[in-house]
């Protein structure tokens, strides 16, 4: 089946506005689909899930539930008990730290990270090896944005309690070799977390084939609403750990003496969850599915083969990251003479929405000394038009601080 | 919310299209021809040997950084030098400071205003470049006059 992009669009009521929108990394847009889905819970059978007898309830609970069946699917978890509700990938990763990371660290343990890490990726670890005298390292990039392998397995040999890295870099776009590393860590006797906030959306994972013990995503980067993500556990890792926030639907039985928590993974969702969104992820699963990753990631490298082409020919740019084939729909560049921000506010006015500044990665940042890099970031969505009408922008933005 | 300048001319078109106005046109009006040289001949660049106040602000969210040295005689701003690095809104603004308070008495300069700012920059500053726009002032007032929690941007 041919990839209609035009057919997708179409199902975007955001596109009517005439947005070029090259920000999808940062968080996606919606579909019709996902949104009709919120709307049937708000208007056709709004309640709360899992408490009332009654008919609304049963039926909230049923589309609430159904989100991890498919999230199950999505990732080839073994069970719906390994699915945890979150807001996002950075509640996931602060909810290991906190549940498994407090628990089993001590003085002297080795974390892993890499450099080319989020900030959702780095501070709940910096928090945790402050409180428990853990220390951190730090996996290099080689001058195309490659971690450098030889120094990961480098680290391994030190016997870390926890690799945490994600599947693909939010700044350069890069795709680690998330399968190989996370076999190596596990041979290395070390806890895998992956983050998958871009990978996810981009690529896609089999959890099992893969063998990581947390994948942590979030639902706004790929098609669903803000406010829902999910954090696959291994059912094993998650049903030792403790809970993260604590207070109702998280309990079995509260007495005045204590507490009997939920089983997995109700264990880790307190309070009253974001139901609408949950269910508007599910749908973003569903299409997603429809599509199917494969195409999707095709897409997505056809539009970034398409830009790198055409930014290799605007003069005085540079380009950050590997090639086309070893990175996700993301292109970090830098213009000379013009500060990123200043080429933001100038494909403003063309209508193009990129994003502008340090990405949240400012030790990446550092380690290639710059202060800002502009990044266009593409979708299932994107069009090679949209990408004409950037570098238009871009040799504007040049003739004006020519 | 967008701050409008004071000068006549500054760009009204703040956010998207309006009338048949191509989009260069509008460019141009917002990066005017004064702030790009300001921005590539920045006035008072450099640094003084002896400051009698020196002090120097960075704007993690885009690494923006302006410092600012001024030699004070009698009350005078006898004279002043920026440096820094960054986006054109931060520089130009940077710049245009030093040409202000350059032989001001210390006393007018303390009463410059964030409007003071926007009106020298004479386009209208989007909420999401406020910040590079009154750096240069949050040095001066934050250096020179030790109003450590000076915070005339958040304001906006």
């Amino acid at each position: 089946m041919r990839y209609d992009v035009d057919a997708i669009r179409a199902d975007f009521p955001i596109f009517e506005t005439g947005i070029v929108y090259l920000d999808s990394a940062n968080t996606s847009q919606r579909p019709r689909q996902v949104l009709e889905a919120m709307d049937e819970y708000y208007t056709k059978f709004n309640s709360n899930i899992h408490r009332g007898a009654y008919r609304f309830s049963e039926i909230a609970t049923e589309h609430y539930e159904s989100t991890r069946a498919k999230a199950k699917r999505f990732l080839n978890a073994r069970s719906t008990r390994e699915i945890v509700y979150t807001r996002g990938t950075t509640e996931g990763i602060n909810l290991v730290a906190y549940g498994w990371g407090r628990k089993h660290l001590t003085a002297g343990d080795l974390i892993v990270l890499t450099i080319l890490e989020h900030h959702s990726n780095i501070v709940p670890w910096q928090i945790l090896a402050a409180e428990k005298g853990a220390r951190l390292e730090w996996v290099d990039i080689d001058e195309q944005g490659r971690l450098r392998q030889d120094q990961f397995a480098a680290l391994l040999e030190q016997s870390p309690k926890l690799v945490s890295f994600g599947q693909i870099s939010n700044a350069m776009g890069t795709i680690n070799p998330y399968a190989e590393m996370t076999a190596a860590a596990k041979a290395a006797g070390a806890m895998v977390l992956i983050d998958g906030a871009q990978g996810a959306p981009h690529a896609g994972i089999d959890v099992q084939a893969v063998g990581c013990d947390f994948y942590a995503f979030s639902g706004h980067k790929m098609l669903g609403p803000t406010g829902a993500g999910i954090l696959y556990g291994r059912r094993e890792v998650l049903e030792e750990m403790d809970p993260f926030l604590a207070g109702g639907d998280m309990i079995r039985t509260v007495r005045k003496e204590g507490t009997i928590y939920a089983e997995v993974p109700t264990k880790f969702e307190a309070g009253t969850m974001p139901i609408a969104q949950v269910i508007g992820l599910g749908a973003a699963f569903d299409y997603l599915e429809g599509l199917g990753m494969s195409s999707v990631r095709a897409h997505e490298l056809e539009m970034t083969e398409y830009a790198l082409e055409a930014l290799s020919e605007v003069p005085d740019l540079t380009v950050y990251g590997p090639p086309a084939s070893e990175r996700g729909g993301v292109v970090s560049f830098d213009v000379k003479g013009i500060h990123a921000h200043d080429l933001a506010t100038i494909l403003d006015r063309h209508q193009v929405a990129i994003r502008a500044g340090h990405h949240c990665a400012q030790p990446l940042m550092d380690r290639l000394d710059v202060s800002a890099t502009a990044r266009a970031s593409f979708y299932v969505y994107t069009k090679r038009e949209e990408i004409d009408v950037m570098i238009e922008g871009i040799r504007d933005a040049q003739r004006i601080f020519a | 919310m967008a701050v409008q300048g004071g000068r006549p001319s500054g760009g009204s078109a703040e956010h998207g299209r309006t009338g048949g106005t191509p989009p260069s046109e509008q460019d141009e009006q917002f990066y005017r021809e004064y702030i790009l040289d300001h921005y590539k001949n920045p006035r008072n660049f450099g640094r003084l040997e002896a400051p009698t106040l020196s002090h120097e602000e960075d704007n993690p969210l885009c690494g923006d950084v302006v410092g600012i040295d001024l030699k004070v005689s009698d009350g005078q701003i006898e004279d002043v030098r920026f440096h820094g690095r960054g986006c054109a809104i931060s520089q130009a603004s940077a710049s245009l400071l030093t040409e202000r308070i350059k032989g001001q008495s210390l006393d007018d300069a303390r009463k410059i205003s964030k409007e003071d700012v926007f009106e020298d920059l004479g386009i209208a500053i989007s909420p999401a470049r406020v910040k590079c726009a009154l750096l240069s002032l949050k040095v001066l007032k934050v250096g020179a006059w030790g109003l450590g929690d000076w915070s005339g941007e958040e304001e906006e």
